[in-house]
């Protein structure tokens, strides 16, 4: 989406085309070549062998056979354990997408309507811990979920919101709250441009005509929001479903999602070429998703688009 | 604009706290002086910072990420502000679906980046290398690279190229003394950001991962599978601390919420 935002109001100035002499014309190709070049030597070829190989055989003493068999998409296909593994990993994904979303489109608002410099320093604490690493974030998770005396059971006992510690540490619960964590910002930031676009007058004009706060967020604020949120969850969703340290490391060595398996295949089993069928699937089904919500959204939304 | 009432304030609160507390945690643990988990209660000890000293897989690991994220950054930006020309400012067939190309690592899981590299570098028999490390994050840093020099590119006043033009000047000089001043404060935004993309990857670098070529977030990662001690909360905190710092940075000299969201604010 940002790519077609970045190109297409990327006109080329009208001065530009005064020198349309052949040497002109051949300069973008020399420009856009060297990466261009790199780019098919080392993303579009390793994909491509990626793909091959998840139609060659294994065999645990003969390793890869570089042969062409559906014998590992078949075993997908038939074994109920990818099904369920493929199901618990979109399952985690969209929980933690709705979660986000709960939390992270009304805190947008919010620091929408924050004064400066409040507002800079806690889009600063909201924003920053994107680019703090993963592992960082997941491990503090697995500090606060940390068994039975963990912070986040003490905390919630403590506020009388539950009587019993909770298991978080090797449950799908507790990789959609660390998930929801580590994707919070992207939604965040997505909603806030949304905000960035709204007219101010339009809320006036609402509570001028007599609407209260709450009409105002439910038929002025979020229909308008909405594009935003939508395509924060997007990002939210596809970033999940291909997750792989936190999953790693709150759901350990059992709780298996799609990134985790291809891990243990590639690293463990060394039966690369299933790995590679289980990585190659994963990219289909985000990108299908992917540019399948896109399009319903652009058709939808097309009015706020244009 | 109305204020927030004491309910949204209530909300952003509790927000507050969750986006923190992981992160407060870690650092809290990592100055406890007793020998295992725990928050420190009984005073603060610098015991398990000092103990980094004497694991120097940590350190190397540390030395191995900045100097994949420096140079694979560089690299990058050798290959995309030329690319960033040429799609700001020129038309010719193809341009869309390059473009698409140079920032589908943005959507490409990155495990199967991994895989894919992991495949390809053993077949050419560069496997476990540091040069093989360093050109699966070039490829991975690109589209931030790109995006920030786009941006800055499709943004800057050409009428000062034509001014130097017709006063003689071309090629390199035009590039070196016009063009890339001009869009310098995008060059090294797309150069900082890239570094932290780099240097925070963990999924596909696990992958590339060897002896001597392990970055710090995989070293932390394979660390934290087997057990988890005071140790690697106090290299977490010091990766947080590096990162507030790059990040108070970055939100001084060019907004933070620009960095993150490219230009997509600028679509409106």
């Amino acid at each position: 989406m940002t790519a077609t935002a970045a190109t297409t109001t990327a006109a080329p100035p009208a001065a530009a085309a005064a020198s349309t002499s052949a040497s002109a014309q051949r300069a973008p190709w020399a420009l856009v070549l060297p990466a261009l070049a790199l780019f098919v030597a080392v993303l579009v070829v390793p994909l491509a062998m990626t793909v091959l190989l998840s139609f060659h055989n294994w065999g645990q003493y003969t390793g890869i056979e570089p042969v062409l068999v559906l014998k590992n998409w078949a075993e997908i296909w038939s074994d109920g354990y990818f099904l369920e593994m493929f199901v618990r990993t979109f399952r985690i994904a969209a929980l933690a997408t709705v979660l986000t979303a709960l939390l992270g489109a009304p805190e947008a608002y919010i620091l929408h309507r924050m004064r400066p410099p409040w507002k800079g320093l806690f889009l600063l604490v909201v924003l920053g811990p994107l680019l703090i690493s993963v592992v960082a974030r997941t491990l503090g998770w697995a500090l606060l979920f940390g068994g039975e005396n963990g912070v986040a059971n003490k905390g919630l006992i403590a506020l009388g919101l539950i009587d019993r510690p909770l298991p978080f540490m090797f449950t799908e619960t507790g990789v959609v709250i660390a998930l929801a964590h580590v994707m919070m910002p992207f939604m965040v930031l997505s909603v806030w441009a949304a905000l960035q676009r709204l007219d101010p007058q339009i809320e006036n004009a609402a509570t001028s005509l007599g609407a209260g706060s709450l009409t105002v967020i439910g038929r002025i604020i979020l229909p308008q929001i909405m594009p935003g949120i939508l395509a924060g969850g997007i990002i939210v969703f596809s970033l999940s479903a291909s997750a792989f340290a936190t999953p790693a490391i709150i759901g350990g060595r059992r709780l298996k999602v799609a990134s985790t398996l291809a891990y243990d295949e590639f690293l463990n089993t060394l039966n690369w070429p299933l790995g590679a069928a289980v990585a190659v699937l994963l990219l289909l089904a985000i990108v299908l998703i992917v540019v399948g919500s896109n399009a319903l959204i652009e058709r939808r939304y097309a009015e706020v688009f244009r | 604009m109305s204020r927030n009432g004491p309910l949204s304030l209530l909300f952003h609160a509790v927000f507050v706290v969750f986006m923190l507390a992981p992160i407060a945690v870690v650092c809290l643990v990592a100055f406890t002086p007793e020998g295992y988990l725990s928050l420190p209660v009984n005073g603060f000890s610098l015991r398990w910072f000092r103990a980094l000293a004497s694991y120097p897989e940590f350190i190397d690991a540390f030395w191995v990420s900045l100097w994949v994220g420096a140079a694979s950054s560089f690299i990058a930006l050798g290959f995309a502000i030329p690319a960033a020309l040429a799609v700001a400012r020129h038309q010719f067939p193809g341009r869309e679906a390059i473009s698409a190309l140079f920032l589908s690592p943005l959507m490409i899981p990155h495990v199967v980046l991994g895989v894919a590299f992991l495949r390809f570098f053993t077949q050419i028999g560069i496997s476990g290398t540091f040069p093989a490390l360093l050109v699966a994050h070039v490829i991975l840093v690109f589209p931030f690279a790109l995006r920030l020099t786009l941006a800055a590119a499709v943004g800057m006043d050409r009428s000062v190229e034509m001014a130097a033009v017709s006063l003689g000047a071309n090629g390199w000089t035009l590039f070196r003394r016009i063009t890339l001043p001009l869009i310098l404060p995008g060059v090294v935004s797309g150069w900082a950001l890239a570094f932290i993309q780099s240097f925070d990857e963990v999924t596909m670098t696990v992958f590339l991962a060897a002896p001597g070529v392990e970055t710090l977030p995989v070293r932390m990662f394979l660390y934290v599978q087997d057990n988890i001690d005071p140790l690697v909360t106090s290299v977490s905190a010091c990766v947080i601390a590096i990162t507030m710092i790059a990040l108070v940075l970055l939100d001084r000299f060019y907004g933070l919420d620009r960095v993150l969201a490219g230009h997509s604010d600028r679509s409106s």
